[in-house]
């Protein structure tokens, strides 16, 4: 596509510009995936509101062009669902890595199973 | 092992070649955080799930049915989806959703350039199509040609309109009554309005024969 198109956009601001066919093949979303999506339902819960939306759009965009294009979707949502938290203090960095640590470790051991 | 794992795991045998997929992990670890702090309960999580596992395109297809048989609900749907859907017992959710109803001399179509914004509490999660790069650049560009590739050919003197979803205002397309349908019960008219007619990649058919 030609740059110029790009001007003044943002990278996920795309209506309107060439791309290829449609690929109209679909999956049906994995568990994880909608534990990522029932996550930011609960954060944004009126109940809660510890994000919103939009913030999870902006995380999204944040990402970058290279990262927006190799993540999936939901992917996209984790790693925007993560940073919202670790900047409000949620949860903290050492945190989630002691415990993405600990999940890793116990999902190894039950595929060695 | 703990007890909250009597889950299927939750890696894809297309992804055994990386078992452990780093955004996987963070989404379970980020949850069991959470539950730990008490910032949701496992429960919470658990239901959560469920009500994204019970929302399909057949709650939108109840209301659109319904619209067809009674003018009088329709009017209401045109006014309030959200409101017309709580007479079927149908949370739409607080979400703004707007009607955009398909005539002889116009159709709808649906997208959200921005993101992946759509009345999921009334279609169910969005396919990954509607997601992706290519739909949401060109469908508000050259419709016809998007609408085409999904096999909706339109007549030149259709007129197209592309409504481009936002956070905080949604779509949904009601379709037009396919001729043909008069004698077909409100049961059987749900059955014709797929998850696309309400997008409005598709038009209700009636089966021949």
């Amino acid at each position: 596509m030609a740059s110029h198109e790009h001007q003044g956009r943002g990278h996920h601001d795309m209506g309107g510009l060439a791309a290829g066919p449609i690929q109209r093949a679909e999956h049906d979303p994995a568990p994880w995936e909608k534990r990522v999506d029932a996550l930011l339902r609960l954060l944004s819960a009126p109940e809660r509101r510890i994000m919103t939306v939009d913030e999870l759009r902006r995380g999204i965009e944040a990402l970058g062009p290279g990262a927006y294009d190799q993540m999936s979707y939901y992917q996209r949502w984790m790693a925007s669902i993560a940073n919202n938290l670790l900047e409000k203090g949620v949860i903290t960095v050492d945190e989630l890595g002691h415990k993405m640590a600990e999940v890793e470790a116990r999902w190894q051991l039950n595929a060695q199973r | 092992m703990t007890s909250e794992h009597d889950h299927p795991h939750p890696h894809q045998p297309d992804l055994d070649d990386q078992p452990f997929e780093y955004h996987q992990v963070m989404a379970e670890a980020v949850g069991e955080l959470l539950i730990e702090k008490g910032v949701i309960s496992a429960d919470d999580l658990r239901r959560t799930v469920e009500l994204i596992d019970s929302k399909s395109p057949a709650e939108g297809a109840r209301l659109v049915a319904r619209a067809w048989c009674d003018g009088d609900f329709k009017t209401r749907v045109l006014a309030d989806v959200n409101v017309a859907a709580a007479e079927l017992g149908i949370d739409a959710g607080g979400i703004p959703i707007r009607a955009v109803e398909n005539t002889a001399k116009v159709h709808n179509v649906i997208c959200c350039t921005l993101c992946s914004c759509y009345p999921r509490l009334l279609l169910g999660l969005p396919p990954d199509w509607y997601k992706a790069r290519a739909y949401r650049s060109r469908v508000v560009r050259e419709p016809r040609a998007v609408l085409a590739e999904f096999g909706l050919v339109l007549p030149a003197d259709v007129e197209v309109r592309v409504h481009d979803s936002t956070a905080d205002l949604r779509y949904l397309v009601l379709p037009r009554r396919p001729d043909g349908s008069d004698a077909l019960s409100e049961e059987e008219l749900q059955a014709l309005v797929t998850r696309d007619c309400m997008i409005g990649t598709a038009v209700p058919q009636v089966a021949r024969g």
